[in-house]
Order: C-alpha cells, then sequence, then structure tokens
C-alpha cells in the first residue's frame, strides 16, 4: 500500500495535467486547444399588464413568507408526441420530491394551479416578440403552434411548459462575426423556487405564467468573451424595443458550453452577463479535466466489466469522529427518520475521486451534488478515501479496504449516510455516475455560483420532451400582421452603435446606453436640441449613470424629463453647464418644475456684461490681495470666484476667456 | 390509401403536399417567402384550416407554415412516430385482491389523436402498468373495455351493457370492480348503476381523471390508485365515485352514487356529495369511513342486476319567462316522464299551468327538483307549490335532478303505472332521498371572509 497518497498533491498534479490556467492567463489559443465551443439561451420577460395565458397581473410579486394558500402536487413522467419519455422526467421522477406551490390571491388564478385550461394567447405579449424576431431577421412561422415543454422539477405546476417557436434561423452582428440564431420562442415563466430540502421543494406562484422570450443561439462563440458580447447584444436588441422588463431576474441567459470530445452542457440561469466568461472558462475545462479522467480510466478498466460494491455499516464498528456522520448516528438512534452508513468501494478509482474538476473542486463533488438532487441526501453527505482535507481517520478506510478486500493501490472508497429510504437511490446514483466517468461528460444542466464553479443541477433535458398542447388551438400569423408590427421596429442595435461612434461618442459609455435604451432619446436631443453630440453621449453614460448610483429616485426615473430639461434650457437660452448641477436635483425629485430647481441651486440670470464688470472687480481685488502674480493663478482665482455666478449664463471656457481678455 | 400518407389534410394543403411529393411524417425541406424551414410534417388536426402545414422542427417545437408563401418544397427523409405507452405485462402477487378494471373510454389512460388534436382514450394492463406501476403493489389487476365513447356520450345502452357487465365480473368472483368513466357524466352513471345494481357484495367504484395522463401533473395516477384500493381493499360494498378530495395531491374521496355531482368544469376536486358527508376518505394507504352506515362487504354473490330504461324520459330546466309551449312539444314528442329543475323551493311559473294540466291528463309523470342543488323540495309552503301539486307534480325531497332523470327512465323502464311509479321514485334505494340533512352536508364557503382565509391559509382546499 502507498502509504503517503496525498490526495491534495494528486489534485495539483491532475490540474497541472489538464493544463488548466486562470481567465486572465488564457489566450485564443488556450480555447482553441481545448476546442471551446458555446451557445446561449437569452430569456427575456416582456413588458406586458398581464400573464401569457391567463389575465393575473403580470409584474407583481409576493414575499415568500406571505401567502393565502398552499397547493401540493407531485409530478409523473409522461411520453412526448414521438412517444419517447425524456430522461430528465425520469431522473426527477426518481427524486420523488413533494411539492408545495405558495399561492397569493392577488397573483394567481386556477390557471396557474393548473385547475382550469389555458385563455387565449395575450396579443400584446404576442405582437412585442414578432417584432423582436423581425428585428432578430428570424423567418416568422406561419402558424404559431402552442407546444409543452416538460417540467418535472416542479417548477411548473401542470408538469409543463406552454411555450410556441415565432421564428426560426436568424442573426445578429458582433463586432467581428455574425452569430446565427437558431430560434426564439415565447414562454410563460416558471415558479420562484423558496426551498428545496429533503423530498419537499417549495415554490411560490407569483412569476409562474409571466410573458417571456427565449432567444437561442447556435454553439458560434468560440471564447467567453465572445459569449459575454452575443448575451449583450441579445440583451440590447429585446430592449431596444422598450417593451421588455428590466431589473432583477427579468432577464436571464442559460449559457451551453462544451469543448472538443465533450457534452452540450447547458447552464441555468445566470442573471449576471459580467459572470459569463468566468463561468465558460471554468466549464469548458472541467469538461476538457472529465475527458483526462475518461482516459485514465480507460486505460486501466475495462468499462463493461465494472461494478461497485457497498456494504452497511455499524455505525458503533468505526469510532467515526465527523460531527454529520454523528449526528446521523443519534437520529438513527432516535428511530425516527432510520439513518443508515454505507460504504462503496469504487474499484480503479484511486486518484480520481481526487481529479481536479474546476477550482477548488474534484471528482468527488461530481457524486456528492447528485446525492444531493436526485437522492435527496442534503450535504455534506458523504466522505471519500481522497479528500483534500481529511475528516476522518485514515484508519477508519483501511478497516474498509480489509473489509472489501479491495486493492489498495487502485480502489478508492466512499463513506455515505442517508435515511434508509434513499439509501438505494443513493448507491444507483453514485454507481451511474462513476460510470459516466467512462463515457466522458455527462449532459447535464448546471447551477452556477457566484465564484464561478458550477454544480449539478438536473440531467439535460432533451427534445423528447416536447408535446402539442392540445387545449389550444393555432394562431395563424399572416403577411398583414407582420407588416403592421414591422412598420415601427426601433434603428438596430448595431446601427445605433455605428451612429454613435460616428458622433464622436465614447465607447465607454455605450453598455450604459444600450441598456437603457437611452439611445432614441439621445438621438432626439442631439437632432432636435442640436445639442453636441459628444456632451450629450458623455451626459447620459457618465453624468446619467453616477446620478443613478448615487442618488435616489423616489419612483422609477422618467429619462424623458432629461429631454424636457435640455429643451427648456434651450428655450431660457442657459447654458448647457448647468445641467450638470441640475441633473441629480431631478433624479431627486422629478416632479419639480425646472425653475424651482433652479431656485433651489441659488441661480440669478446674469447677462455677459454683468459678469465682465465682475471680472474687473475681481481683477482689482486680486491686485491688492493675491500673492502669487502669474496670470494663470490670476484666472483660476477669478474663475473660482464666478464660477457659479457663470454656470448656467456663459459656458467656462467664455468665462475664462473673457478673464483673460479683460483688462 | 392517400388520406393515411397525408393524414388529416384537406384543400388546398394537401394539394401543396401533393405537388411537392411530400408526406406525413417526412422531413422536409421547405423555401418560403419569409425564409427557409426544416422539419419533420406532422399529421394535422381535421378542423383546422386548409392553409397550413404544420412541422416539427429539430429542436422539437411544432410550428406551421403558410401554404402561400412557399416557394418549394423536398422530402429528403422520412421516420414515422410510434406514439405507444410502454406496455409491461402486470404481475401477479398472490395473496392481494383481485380488481376488475371495466373501460368506458375518458381520460384515465390517453394518448395523442391526430385526427382532431385532441387526446383519446388508451387503455390495457400492460399499458397502465407502464404508466402506473404502483398498482401492482395495490391488486391483481384484470381489464376489459365494453366500450369506448367520451363521457358525454355515455347513455342508457351503455348504462344497461355497464350492469350486466358488472353482474357477470360478480358472479365471476372479482374482489372489486373499478370503471375507468370521463368525469362529466360520472355522476349520472353512479346514479344508473346504483339502481340497476343492487345489494352488490363487493365495491363498484367509478374514476377518472381531470387532467388528462398526458401531462405530468395529472391526477389520473393517483385517482386510480386510490380507486383501486377502495375496490380491492375497501369494506364499502356500494356504487361510488373515487376522486381528489382537494385540488392537492393528498387523499381522494368516496362518494355514493346517488348523491355526487361534478362542480366545477375543470377543478380537480370537482366532485362532491351535495347535502350529506362522503362515505369515507380514501389514500394508497388504505380508506377511512366518514359515515357510520354503510353497505359492508360480503363473501357471497347475491347481486341484483335491474338493467332497465325508458328513454321517454327527459328534463325541463325552468327558467323565467318559459312559454309552455316547450312543455307542450314534449309531450307531444311522447316523453312520458319529465324531470322539472324549479326555482326555490320547487317552482315555475303560472303561464304553464295549462300546460302541465294537459301533460298530466295525457299520464306523463312529472316530478320536481331544484335548480339550487341543495335543499329540500317543499311545496306546502306557497300556494303556487300546492296548485302544482294539485296539477300533477309529484316533488323529489332532496334528490339531485340529475338522479332523478336516471331514476325515472330506470323506473318507467319497469311499470307505466303512476301509483307506482310514484312509489319507486320516492322509495330510496340508496339515500338518492335522505330523511336528513346534516349540518354539514352544505358548505361553500366565502373566500375573502376573514375566518375562511384563515381556514385556506391552513388547509388544502
Amino acid at each position: 500500500m502507498k502509504k503517503n497518497f496525498d490526495p491534495q498533491k494528486n489534485y495539483e498534479a491532475s490540474k497541472e495535467k489538464v493544463g488548466y490556467v486562470s481567465r486572465k492567463e488564457a489566450t485564443q489559443d488556450t480555447y482553441d486547444k481545448l476546442g471551446f465551443m458555446s451557445g446561449l439561451e437569452v430569456h427575456q420577460q416582456l413588458k406586458t399588464a398581464k400573464k401569457l395565458f391567463c389575465h393575473c397581473p403580470a409584474g407583481v410579486f409576493n414575499k415568500n413568507d406571505v401567502f393565502d394558500a398552499e397547493v401540493i402536487r407531485h409530478m409523473r413522467p409522461t411520453l412526448s408526441e414521438l412517444g419517447e419519455y425524456d430522461r430528465t422526467a425520469l431522473m426527477e421522477f426518481k427524486t420523488k420530491k413533494t411539492i408545495v406551490y405558495r399561492l397569493k390571491n392577488a397573483t394567481t388564478c386556477t390557471y396557474e394551479v393548473d385547475d382550469t385550461p389555458p385563455f387565449p394567447i395575450d396579443r400584446e405579449a404576442l405582437n412585442i416578440a414578432i417584432e423582436i424576431s423581425l428585428l432578430s431577421k428570424l423567418n416568422i412561422v406561419g402558424e404559431v403552434h402552442i407546444t409543452r415543454k416538460q417540467y418535472l422539477d416542479g417548477s411548473i405546476p401542470t408538469g409543463f411548459q406552454r411555450t410556441a417557436i415565432i421564428g426560426v434561423e436568424g442573426v445578429i452582428p458582433l463586432r467581428h462575426k455574425n452569430i446565427r440564431l437558431i430560434q426564439l420562442s415565447i414562454e410563460e415563466d416558471s415558479c420562484r423556487e423558496i426551498s428545496d430540502i429533503g423530498h419537499v421543494r417549495t415554490y411560490k406562484t407569483d412569476r409562474l405564467g409571466m410573458p417571456l422570450i427565449e432567444t437561442v443561439t447556435y454553439p458560434e462563440m468560440m471564447n467567453p468573451d465572445e459569449v459575454k458580447e452575443a448575451c449583450q447584444y441579445i440583451r440590447f436588441l429585446n430592449r431596444s424595443t422598450g417593451k421588455v422588463r428590466t431589473g432583477m431576474g427579468a432577464g436571464r441567459e442559460d449559457v451551453n458550453v462544451s469543448c472538443k470530445g465533450g457534452t452540450r452542457l447547458e447552464r441555468k440561469g445566470v442573471a449576471h452577463t459580467r459572470l459569463i466568461p468566468e463561468l465558460t472558462h471554468n466549464e469548458c475545462f472541467r469538461q476538457w479535466a472529465l475527458l483526462q479522467i475518461r482516459e485514465n480510466l480507460n486505460n486501466h478498466i475495462n468499462a463493461g466489466e465494472w461494478k461497485i460494491e457497498h456494504k452497511t455499516l455499524n455505525f458503533f464498528d468505526y469510532g467515526f469522529t465527523y460531527a454529520p456522520i454523528a449526528e446521523a448516528k443519534d437520529k438513527s438512534d432516535a428511530g425516527g427518520s432510520k439513518y443508515k452508513i454505507v460504504a462503496v468501494n469504487l474499484p480503479g478509482f484511486k486518484g480520481i475521486l481526487s481529479h481536479f474538476t474546476q477550482p477548488g473542486q474534484c471528482f468527488a463533488n461530481e457524486i456528492a451534488d447528485r446525492l444531493k438532487v436526485i437522492a435527496c441526501i442534503e450535504k455534506p453527505n458523504m466522505l471519500t478515501s481522497e479528500d483534500l482535507a481529511a475528516c476522518e481517520s485514515p484508519e477508519v478506510f483501511e478497516k474498509l479496504i480489509k473489509v472489501f478486500n479491495a486493492n489498495p493501490d487502485s480502489d478508492a472508497q466512499i463513506i455515505f449516510w442517508a435515511p434508509k429510504d434513499d439509501v438505494s437511490t443513493a448507491i444507483d446514483v453514485i454507481e451511474e455516475r462513476c460510470k459516466m466517468a467512462f463515457e466522458g461528460v455527462p449532459p447535464e444542466t448546471r447551477k452556477y455560483l457566484l465564484d464561478g464553479t458550477t454544480i449539478f443541477e438536473r440531467v439535460l433535458p432533451g427534445a423528447d420532451r416536447m408535446y402539442p398542447d392540445t387545449d389550444s388551438a393555432p394562431i395563424p400569423l399572416d403577411d398583414e400582421d407582420l407588416k403592421r408590427i414591422g412598420k415601427d421596429l426601433p434603428e438596430e442595435v448595431f446601427n445605433r452603435t455605428a451612429q454613435m461612434l460616428k458622433w464622436n461618442i465614447p465607447e465607454d459609455t455605450y453598455t450604459y446606453i444600450h441598456k437603457n435604451n437611452l439611445y432614441p432619446l439621445l438621438a432626439t436631443i442631439i437632432t432636435d436640441l442640436k445639442y453636441d453630440s459628444k456632451y450629450m453621449g458623455c451626459f447620459f453614460g457618465h453624468r446619467l449613470k453616477y446620478t443613478e448610483g448615487h442618488y435616489t429616485c423616489p419612483q422609477t426615473f422618467d429619462p424623458n424629463r432629461i429631454y424636457d430639461m435640455f429643451a427648456y434650457l434651450n428655450k431660457q437660452k442657459l447654458d448647457k453647464g448647468i445641467a450638470d448641477k441640475m441633473l441629480p436635483f431631478l433624479f431627486e425629485h422629478p416632479q419639480m418644475d425646472f425653475e424651482s430647481i433652479l431656485t433651489s441651486l441659488r441661480f440669478k440670470k446674469a447677462t455677459k456684461a454683468e459678469i465682465e464688470s465682475s471680472v474687473s472687480f475681481f481683477k482689482n481685488k486680486y491686485k491688492a490681495i493675491g500673492r502669487d502674480t502669474t496670470a494663470k493663478a490670476e484666472t483660476d482665482w477669478i474663475m473660482g470666484e464666478l464660477k457659479n455666478m457663470a454656470l448656467g449664463n456663459i459656458s467656462m471656457a467664455e468665462l475664462s476667456n473673457i478673464i483673460k481678455s479683460s483688462k | 390509401m392517400a388520406n393515411d400518407l397525408f393524414q388529416g389534410y384537406k384543400g388546398r394543403a394537401l394539394e401543396v403536399l401533393q405537388k411537392y411529393n411530400t408526406r406525413v411524417w417526412g422531413q422536409a425541406e421547405i423555401e418560403t417567402t419569409r425564409g427557409k424551414f426544416n422539419g419533420t410534417v406532422l399529421p394535422r388536426a381535421c378542423n383546422d384550416d386548409d392553409r397550413h402545414i404544420v412541422i416539427k422542427i429539430p429542436t422539437g417545437y411544432n410550428i406551421g407554415i403558410d401554404i402561400d408563401t412557399i416557394t418549394d418544397m423536398k422530402e429528403v427523409g422520412f421516420h414515422k412516430a410510434n406514439y405507444k405507452i410502454p406496455e409491461k405485462e402486470f404481475p401477479v402477487t398472490p395473496g392481494l385482491p383481485h380488481v376488475k378494471l371495466i373501460g368506458t373510454g375518458g381520460t384515465i389512460a390517453s394518448r395523442l389523436d391526430y385526427r382532431t388534436g385532441a387526446v383519446i382514450p388508451a387503455f390495457s394492463p400492460g399499458e397502465l402498468y407502464g404508466a402506473v406501476p404502483e398498482l401492482a403493489d395495490i391488486c391483481n389487476l384484470e381489464t376489459e373495455k365494453i366500450f369506448a365513447v367520451f363521457s358525454e356520450n355515455m347513455g342508457p345502452t351503455q348504462y344497461v351493457a355497464l350492469a350486466k357487465a358488472i353482474g357477470k365480473e360478480i358472479e365471476r368472483g372479482v374482489d372489486g370492480i373499478v370503471i375507468g368513466h370521463g368525469t362529466d357524466t360520472m355522476h349520472h352513471t353512479g346514479a344508473a348503476l346504483t339502481f340497476m345494481v343492487q345489494n352488490p357484495p363487493v365495491p363498484i367504484v367509478l374514476v377518472g381523471s381531470q387532467r388528462s395522463s398526458d401531462r405530468p401533473s395529472s391526477d389520473a395516477a393517483l385517482n386510480l390508485m386510490h380507486a383501486m384500493t377502495a375496490a380491492g381493499h375497501g369494506d364499502i360494498a356500494e356504487v361510488m365515485v373515487c376522486m381528489f378530495g382537494p385540488t392537492s395531491d393528498e387523499y381522494g374521496l368516496l362518494h355514493k352514487g346517488t348523491r355526487v355531482r361534478k362542480m366545477h368544469s375543470s377543478y380537480r376536486s370537482t366532485f362532491r356529495t351535495i347535502g350529506d358527508t362522503p362515505l369515507a376518505m380514501v389514500t394508497r394507504k388504505g380508506v377511512t369511513p366518514i359515515k357510520e352506515k354503510y353497505n359492508p362487504r360480503r363473501k357471497d354473490r347475491n347481486v341484483k342486476i335491474m338493467p332497465y330504461f325508458s328513454d321517454k324520459v327527459a328534463m325541463l330546466y325552468y327558467y323565467t319567462g318559459m312559454k309552455p309551449d316547450i312543455l307542450d312539444a314534449m309531450v307531444d314528442a311522447g316523453y312520458k316522464g319529465i324531470i322539472i329543475v324549479g326555482t326555490g323551493l320547487g317552482h315555475v311559473n303560472k303561464e304553464l299551468y295549462p300546460a302541465i294540466e294537459r301533460a298530466h291528463a295525457k299520464g306523463v309523470h312529472m316530478f320536481m327538483t331544484l335548480q339550487t342543488i341543495w335543499g329540500y323540495v317543499q311545496m306546502f309552503v306557497y300556494d303556487t307549490g300546492r296548485d302544482m301539486m294539485a296539477k300533477g307534480i309529484i316533488p323529489c325531497g332532496n334528490m339531485l335532478p340529475e338522479v332523478a332523470y336516471i331514476k325515472l327512465g330506470w323506473v318507467l323502464g319497469q311499470t307505466d303505472d303512476p301509483e307506482e311509479v310514484k312509489r319507486m321514485m320516492l322509495t330510496p334505494i340508496n339515500d338518492e332521498i335522505t330523511e336528513r340533512e346534516p349540518y354539514n352536508g352544505y358548505i361553500v364557503l366565502q373566500g375573502g371572509v376573514p375566518e375562511v382565509d384563515e381556514f385556506l391559509q391552513k388547509v388544502h382546499k
């Protein structure tokens, strides 16, 4: 027996072998070697008054513990239209979850809890989806067919999401390339999860049924930054209509990542675009590491013959000291949930359990995650003979090797503890995940964590979970409909960007302007009121952004007030310089009229002549008190004294000229 | 044959498919003025228009293509889907009760029907076991489909056939009978079987689902498990309806076939016992009686099958301003029995009196039931009530209107002697008229009232 197998060292060595580098160190070469490929599914809530298939209000939200009633359901897999069971469906069925829905009467009717069939689709939502499809250059369908997409995690009480394709095969332009779109669909949003503990998962139904669109790209992004750029373009495109919701959770992305030889993996609900690069980077390396593991295993084990062994242990025979095991033992004694402790021997897995997968995580985490999700065993749920930080004494595992008559040089062991009823599922889960290691990368949906790593969420669903919605009739989309909707399309984001470049507006303002769909307003001020484009771009991209971050608006700030402000300054023939001072005021008191704002700022109207006369007064004064006799010092001092008087009346450049030219 | 190749397509859409030699289930590449589309051509529901072709695109979604936009189409492959619930042989477990499942149609198990775009019933022990394997832990199951009709198409012919089939099964010695049934008229069948199958020694349980079994959240599987438990293990040997108690997946209720009614078009917990409490609660663990008195399971096989029904019976739902010619027309059409569904305590307007007198003179049997659903007919309180009784209308106590209709049909199938008809109608066979309405027999809570909302927060409705 190799006495000094060090899991930590093994982890580091495998990390090096995988070739992991941080994102900062990575180059296009790094990603080309891995065969990085990524696609996006961008979800965007639409700004409608009502939900998609019923008449409940959209966008009204409840706190977790505020509810009027609870409904309990269980989900059961059913056949798809093509007569297949979906693999996710079968996994979810294995988990045997009880789903609890918390309802609030104000936001939920009998449709959401699946006790009333759908009402006709919300036309407002459908029209917005068509508008965005046209902007995305998609081929619009002739007839919209509502389809049911199975979700057995309970996030939708019917067990399926009603969804429909609006267009296929579109394209969006990025800076250096075009990305093709597979499709755009309209769908109802799902419930928000409150908790998921053991066999009970609780949801609230306020968000359920709100209209949402999903834009799906081909996997054509070749590095993490391209993924982010594509994501932003789609979000900006959606927002350019002014008809979509903004704010927390209104836009979410699922990111698909694969590497050479890997499988497509989907990352669920990334709410922040800025997290995308780090996530895709780590995910690609995780897959690369799993392929490395596959190679290691297949080199010395025949996958077809491989199987695990397991034994139920007696809590008292091993002198366990690890606190969670002791707790499980207590529960077992109490007889309540009847915990069992089970050891599993994995032949040939030495060095695999502690193999690098993600920063700070190894292959053992892949198993532990699945134990939590599929077998419903709360973490910590297992120990291994290769834990990076050992929790039990080595003697425990030495004893296990004897019990299993295992090979100390090549085998690895897992100990897990679980309620009696979950043990057999748990053993299946461990065996299943280990067998998948011989295949490489299992198709999964993974949840992102803020540190840039991911954990298992569910098996990746396929096309087998689709079923026509027999409760809804198809909706024809005539050329007339498309013409009418296509008439008022906003200018494309790509063209907007080009125009801002032409206007000499600095690039660091674009994200803020697109994100808040300020371009139409910006363009109007520039063309109608003839304000300098660069100045206006900065006013929005810097001034407004700063103000938003540092001041509080009592309601949602209506940026059209900014147009009103400049129109006012224009009409009053005031210098635009005072707008910087006015903005925070306006932001905090959006109802206040501009005259009152100026009064609050102690603004007094002054003619150029009045200012000029003040200049000569201060010149004389400086002569009396000034120590530094250089012209610059004199100008600076006078500028300081007269700034407030001049602001809004003349520009600072003009003031400086007056000072310089005055005797 | 042509129909087989182009399932459901007609008119111009069919012409387009034929023109481009593309079949249903063919993989098509379609060029249109709106761009290119790829996918498998699907059958079309026969009631949809002839202007669109439906395809399933590679991501699994269905879309329709406007035929007027099509400029070219090519079939590049062919793959027919085989929609079939996986069949597994239903295992036989010694010691478990033998339950017979009789299929009549309905959504207890169903599959997609492309003709209508709706779901049609599917049914065999193997299919059921494939869909609900838990059933094998409850009983040994045999099934027989005696007809496949939707609930609304169930009628006297089916009641008679069902009653006879049940008689045969009881004689054969089964431990319980479950009848899969569409929910719309389940309470009609419940009443009919109560009258036609008298003194049964085993439970006879009607079951259905409010959400078809092609939906993951369907109530079908749980209802079926509850029904099998009630039929195989329960002690109540009556004709019962077994459906969800609350809308939550918690427990089922067993209702008497004569006192139950469907009270919501789509809720899971739509069946309610009216004017009384249900017979029992049922979970997968067993049956918990609510009513103390019921007909218990027996070892003998002394059932009495009385499969009679006259179809010369009708119902008249009274509305204000009703003209007497309606009633005249029914009499002239040859109806021999009429159940009037009156307002309040059992009233119709004075304008109808001559028509009522005429009907009575022609020997038509008329009985009064209530639109209020709950409560007793009481025709002594007002003069109008007394007038009507004098003109030959007989009050039916708290018999539900649908039950009264079924019962009158059953009675007139046996006799038309007025005194005998009246006696049989007013002599309850199984609580279709009860002597008393318990205080908790009428509970329709009103949301918004503070104590009710407090209750709903704690209890799953």
